[in-house]
């Protein structure tokens, strides 16, 4: 049983490609006449021989390599016919749906992992001095808590677009199905890159991976830079499916100011994912052949700039954050009009300040370099860039509140958790502006105030959204509904110990606490810095139980949970109008768009089924 | 015509249009990529002054290597626009050139602008270790490079596949993906020539 899966066909692939591709590369050293061990060449081509064996492993490339021996293959729907249905989540399948619950999946536990790394070092700076970490291991473990962390992200915002998109804008599935199933895959070894560079020394000088450090550190660098060119591809294939579905495959009548709300935060997000993340392709690419081949682009010697780098990184790395936040602040724009049974507040002036986040955080990548020394001419435009991010940003805050204001509010978990994401990214929102400003950078860099800037923002925009979808659109997945009371358990343990966190973080950090420094001194701030730190790490272990009771209610109540009506919510989105759990091919009839998608008060509908073309779809 | 058969090319037309705006999508995302490259050239080739510089190169490598893979793309649309009027015969001869000339270029380039095969009658080469002026030329190659082995082995399948009838006049979608992908990269060396060989004043 457990051959069939394609996923371990694919370990045993990544596996066996990886010795392959190591061994190969140590013959030809050999024959060339070169010292037969080199570990920066030796694991870079392991790596990446590995990487591509798992996708032919996993069978997402089976396809394609049809394609080129001039065959067709038709795609075949439904669950494999003589395995178990299960079995299609741990093996290449086409559909969107199936491909969204992998990447949501994999997110969960990939955000699992990255935040036990977390407790661990949080749980060392409770107290002054070192109990039970060494210096080198906490550098480790608080540069793959970053990166994990960000993988996890990243696969989340791709698990909502891939699931929610195609059924919100009525398409049968996304535009290029083989193509999404090898963005998922692709992350699959990656995540075990990134994971594995622990055993090769972690990235200790920091998840930056800033020259001249990274360059000297140790080879766990060259995972990470194999592992982060893999997750980037997936970024950018699983983007350029997204834009061409949602530009493309609308229905009849679904003018692009028609869609629903979340598909323009998506549109953006993408944008952003296509362009941008080849840059982080480009410094991560560079800074492995400087290690590899000793190509000096970063080493002053020769005449490098290890400054480039960290334009070329922040180039990527700042609009990075708006492709986390961006999907979240599309699931609060979604949900609110729903539990507050009014139109959403300025439709098209929410869809456009998405698309104006996107576009002003190309230009602003330079305020995470206030203190590196670069032209002091360039600090003012940047500042003044950062702080127009605002302006697209409070128009969002005004429009949730103006959509709030007079309806009549319902309080479910998922509303909860919209009403959280809120106040959380507006704790972090408004830190923002404070290290946009030159002067205050200037003190605040590389304090803990920082930390606690981008863990209100990444929470309020990520985590706190995410798990309001989970719970919105569970009873749409499983069929049956979660369970009301552990759902409220978790959003009430959750959301006081963020916020304890969070203003912990940032006290510290104006008190002069130090980010990625393992201990400080007992008597900073007289003593208040340590009172503070055993708070922020009580919090930070009752975030991580208030996720596993999360964990907990969904897995059991996809089992015994009661059985959920086809629009509990009384939603107008088209994926409330189908039943639950959405069946194979989503919609029985082409949609057919009668009205606006946020009308809740009017009686007419936003889409129906043009039943005259039902099984229209499936001929194909 | 029968509706299924309507039906069918409802399909193909469908299916192109997304794949044409998708490939296109993947052009403007190596945008990025390529001027990440460029970039990084400007910035590190230059003296104390500020002024743009360039290593000193064999000027005849660079423009050989430069007209062969420009000839390689007309050859490229010839054989598109032989396919798209059913002349078989002129896309396969049209296409095999392409690929034989992209083969030159790289050999062009590996042989005597790396000086990867050592040949008596080639001079002293700049390896990717010497400083900026290595680094970049073997980054902007290197990654050039790796496009033009795309592309030719891309060429290799679109034709093997064209030899056994798989493009007819109406549906070719895989000689133009692979004849806009041939002409992208060429362009891309367009804008790398110049900045690489002719743009700045040459240093030793």
């Amino acid at each position: 049983m457990l051959m069939q899966l394609g996923l371990t066909r694919g370990l045993i692939y990544q596996a066996a490609g990886t010795v392959l591709g190591m061994v190969v590369t140590m013959v030809w050293r050999l024959l060339a006449g070169m010292p037969l061990w080199d570990q920066e060449v030796v694991f870079v081509v392991g790596g990446l021989v590995g990487g591509f064996a798992f996708m032919w492993g996993v069978g997402a490339i089976d396809d394609w390599l049809e394609w080129c021996r001039g065959k067709a293959t038709p795609l075949v729907h439904g669950p494999p016919r003589d395995k178990p249905a299960w079995t299609r989540y741990f093996s290449t399948d086409y559909n969107h749906k199936v491909i969204g619950i992998q990447y949501s999946v994999t997110s969960l536990l990939m955000l699992m992992i990255g935040g036990s790394f977390a407790l661990i070092f949080r749980a060392e700076l409770a107290q002054a001095d070192l109990q039970f970490l060494g210096m080198g291991m906490y550098n480790k473990l608080i540069g793959l808590h970053g990166w994990a962390v960000i993988a996890a992200i990243l696969l989340g915002v791709g698990g909502m677009a891939n699931y929610l998109v195609p059924l919100m804008i009525g398409a049968e599935d996304m535009a290029f199905p083989r193509l999404n199933a090898f963005a998922f895959w692709i992350n699959v070894p990656g995540g075990l890159l990134l994971l594995a560079s622990a055993f090769l020394g972690g990235f200790d000088a920091g998840w930056t991976a800033y020259p001249p450090l990274s360059t000297q550190g140790s080879v766990g660098y060259q995972f990470l830079f194999l592992a982060i060119y893999f997750v980037g591809l997936s970024s950018i294939l699983g983007s350029l499916n997204l834009l061409v579905t949602i530009l493309t495959m609308r229905p009849k009548g679904m003018d692009l100011f028609r869609i629903p709300i979340f598909c323009w935060a998506v549109l953006a997000t993408s944008l952003i994912q296509l362009t941008a993340t080849q840059a982080i392709g480009t410094a991560f690419l560079m800074g492995l052949s400087e290690r590899a081949l000793g190509m000096g682009f970063f080493d002053p010697e020769g005449g490098g700039n290890p400054i480039l780098f960290q334009h070329i990184f922040w180039f990527y790395s700042h609009p990075a954050v708006y492709v986390f936040v961006l999907p979240g602040l599309g699931i609060i724009s979604e949900l609110l009009p729903v539990f507050s049974r009014k139109p959403l507040f300025g439709y098209r002036w929410i869809a456009l300040s998405s698309l104006a986040i996107a576009l002003v955080g190309f230009l602003v990548w330079g305020h995470h370099m206030f203190t590196s020394g670069y032209s002091p001419y360039l600090r003012v435009p940047f500042m003044v860039a950062t702080l127009l991010v605002a302006v697209p940003t409070g128009v969002k805050f005004f429009s949730w509140v103006a959509t709030m204001w007079g309806g009549r509010l319902r309080f479910p978990t998922p509303m909860l958790f919209t009403l959280g994401a809120i106040s959380v990214f507006l704790l972090g929102g408004l830190t923002g502006p404070i290290l946009a400003t030159v002067a205050s950078d200037l003190y605040l860099h590389d304090t803990y105030f920082v930390v606690g800037h981008f863990h209100a923002t990444l929470f309020g925009g990520f985590v706190f959204p995410f798990c309001a979808a989970i719970y919105f659109w569970f009873p749409k997945i499983t069929g049956r509904m979660y369970n009301e009371a552990l759902g409220k358990l978790h959003f009430y343990i959750m959301t006081p110990a963020f916020w304890l966190m969070s203003i912990g973080q940032m006290t510290v950090g104006t008190m002069g606490m130090r980010r990625r420094i393992v201990d400080y001194d007992p008597t900073l701030g007289g003593g208040l810095v340590e009172a503070r730190h055993l708070e922020t790490t009580i919090a930070a272990f009752l975030i991580g139980l208030s996720i596993l009771i999360m964990i907990y209610n969904l897995v059991t109540s996809a089992e015994i949970g009661v059985r959920a009506p086809a629009n509990p919510w009384r939603s107008r989105s088209p994926e409330w109008q189908i039943p639950s759990p959405v069946p194979e091919h989503s919609f029985a009839a082409p949609l057919q768009v009668v009205g606006e998608p946020y009308d809740y008060g009017l009686e007419e509908e936003y889409v129906v089924m043009d039943e005259s073309q039902a099984g229209h779809a499936q001929a194909h | 015509m029968s509706a299924l058969a309507a039906d069918a090319i409802e399909v193909y037309r469908t299916a192109t249009r997304n794949n044409r705006m998708g490939m296109w999508l993947f052009f403007f995302s190596e945008l990025f990529l390529f001027g990440g490259l460029l970039i990084t050239r400007f910035a590190l080739w230059v003296d104390e002054d500020g002024h743009i510089i360039r290593p000193e190169l064999d000027q005849n490598v660079g423009l050989i290597v430069t007209v062969v893979l420009l000839a390689s793309s007309y050859f490229m649309n010839r054989s598109e626009v032989a396919i798209a009027n059913g002349r078989k015969r002129d896309f396969l001869v049209s296409l095999w050139i392409t690929g034989f000339l992209g083969v030159v270029f790289l050999l062009g380039v590996v042989i005597f602008e790396w000086g990867l095969i050592h040949l008596p009658f080639v001079e002293h080469h700049i390896g990717p270790t010497d400083g900026v002026f290595g680094a970049v030329i073997f980054g902007m190659t290197g990654m050039h490079a790796i496009h033009v082995i795309t592309g030719v082995a891309f060429i290799v399948v679109v034709w093997r596949n064209g030899k056994r009838d798989v493009y007819t006049e109406e549906r070719h979608w895989g000689v133009e993906a692979c004849a806009i992908y041939w002409h992208y990269v060429d362009l891309v060396w367009i804008f790398f020539y110049p900045a690489i060989y002719l743009i700045g004043h040459a240093v030793h």
